[in-house]
């Protein structure tokens, strides 16, 4: 298996589902950091047969709940002295703004460039979200 | 009451009986709130051009004495030099008690209404709501067949696109033992969304592709308009286009006293030998319109 190196501070989003990890890393502009970030691609999972994980030496506040959009299945474990000091599950934000846009070309937001990208939680159930003003389904998510 | 109407379900059941048991009042004696609004001001912003629904506001609103201002058209608007809704909405507060705005973009009334004080009514935003058509059905309904449960109403046509039927269904499924027939042909069925409602809620609904089988079983006909581009192939569209043309031979398999309603503007989906028919109802349920407007502009400017 490939080896990186453990992180001593900082920290470790893990069980992304394969093939997401580039999303999370520009949806969380983790390009702006200065520090190392590690994406590491098809790793084993014990939970699941792969998994991508993404490392990144500094404590930054990550917004969990773009995360939790998505994938709520993802972890964050925060690390200090090169133990896991603090392990957060996330769930599926009822509100997000700004993370994804509407797609649906009737939508007031597609002739209103100043307007934010509201979508809402309609199904937990089915992890349905829908935009704020015409109530489109976010299509994307899984 | 909510004071921005921006769907039909901003209105809660009680609302709707109170607005139809208004709108009753109103319709026995228009004369008693003749100047229920005097001094105020509705201002009708219509980005999109809807005669008929722009119309029916102004009509409503000098009915009860109140005065009217606003404009039909984006082009006559500050819309044309690229103002945004919000801005538009916040300037026409400072100049109206009311505001009634049609837009041809879908959500722009929830934009709108995040952003004044005073009451707003959705008059129509793109596909997306028209609570006033909804409770112009409603009252239609209640006043020709005299309660909203228990009946049996058909939809027919372009059920997949059609704004005022989703709508509708959503609004009767809030009434007991209301059953559903839906009439389309495959291709503009109701969407899907709308029909795990149906499923979910457990109500009683059945599909059908032609209107005669199911004509005798309805107390209401709800006809919408089936537009040929909708269709995917001109085989389908030439076999089934005379299914959704209500006509003389149609209305003969249907009940005495069923009702047949329409959203207006009709094209060539009802014929117009149906017109003289007594159960055709489609120019009443355009006079209910103005009726159920009064009723909605009283109780949110609380003069009712």
């Amino acid at each position: 298996m490939l080896n990186i190196d453990s992180l001593q501070k900082g920290v470790v989003i893990d069980h992304i589902e394969v093939g997401k990890s580039m999303e999370i890393y520009r949806a969380l502009e983790l390009d702006k950091l200065d520090c190392s970030v590690a994406i590491i691609k098809n790793a084993r999972s014990k939970k699941t047969a792969r998994k991508d994980i993404i490392k990144i030496e500094d404590r930054i506040d990550i917004d969990l709940d773009i995360l939790g959009f998505i994938d709520p299945n993802i972890t964050v474990n925060i690390i200090d002295n090169g133990e896991i000091v603090e392990k957060k599950h996330l769930s599926l934000p009822q509100r997000i703004v700004n993370v994804a846009r509407c797609k649906n070309p009737r939508c007031i937001t597609s002739v209103e460039q100043e307007l934010d990208h509201v979508f809402l939680l309609t199904d937990e159930a089915r992890g349905i979200y829908r935009c704020a003003y015409c109530e489109h389904q976010y299509q994307d998510h899984k | 009451m909510k004071k921005k109407i921006i769907s039909p379900l901003d209105l809660s059941t009680q609302d709707i009986d109170e607005l139809l048991t208004l709108s009753d009042r109103i319709i026995e004696n228009p004369q008693a709130f003749a100047h229920k609004c005097d001094g105020k001001i509705l201002a009708t912003l219509f980005f999109e051009p809807s005669t008929r629904t722009r119309l029916s506001f102004e009509s409503a609103m000098l009915s009860l004495g109140g005065q009217v201002l606003g404009f039909s058209s984006a082009n006559s608007s500050s819309a044309a030099k690229g103002e945004s809704v919000a801005d538009t909405v916040r300037t026409v507060e400072c100049y109206a008690d009311i505001i009634a705005m049609r837009h041809p973009k879908e959500g722009a009334a929830t934009v709108a209404a995040a952003k004044i004080d005073c009451p707003l009514i959705n008059a129509g935003d793109g596909g997306h709501h028209h609570p006033t058509q909804t409770l112009t059905d409603l009252l239609t309904i209640h006043r020709l067949k005299g309660h909203l449960d228990n009946l049996t109403i058909g939809l027919c046509g372009d059920l997949k696109f059609g704004r005022t039927v989703h709508s509708l269904i959503r609004a009767m499924m809030r009434y007991q033992g209301v059953k559903f027939v839906l009439i389309s042909p495959k291709e503009l069925q109701i969407p899907d969304y709308i029909r795990s409602d149906l499923e979910d809620g457990g109500f009683d609904f059945v599909e059908a592709e032609r209107l005669e089988e199911v004509m005798p079983t309805l107390d209401i006909l709800y006809m919408t308009r089936v537009q040929r581009e909708r269709f995917f192939n001109e085989d389908d569209y030439i076999r089934l286009r005379d299914s959704y043309i209500l006509d003389k031979s149609k209305m003969e398999l249907a009940k005495s006293d069923m009702i047949v309603m329409h959203p207006l503007p009709r094209v060539n989906e009802i014929s117009v030998e149906v017109d003289d028919d007594p159960r055709a109802a489609y120019f009443k349920q355009a006079k209910f319109g103005r009726f159920v407007r009064m009723a909605l502009i009283l109780k949110l400017l609380e003069v009712a």
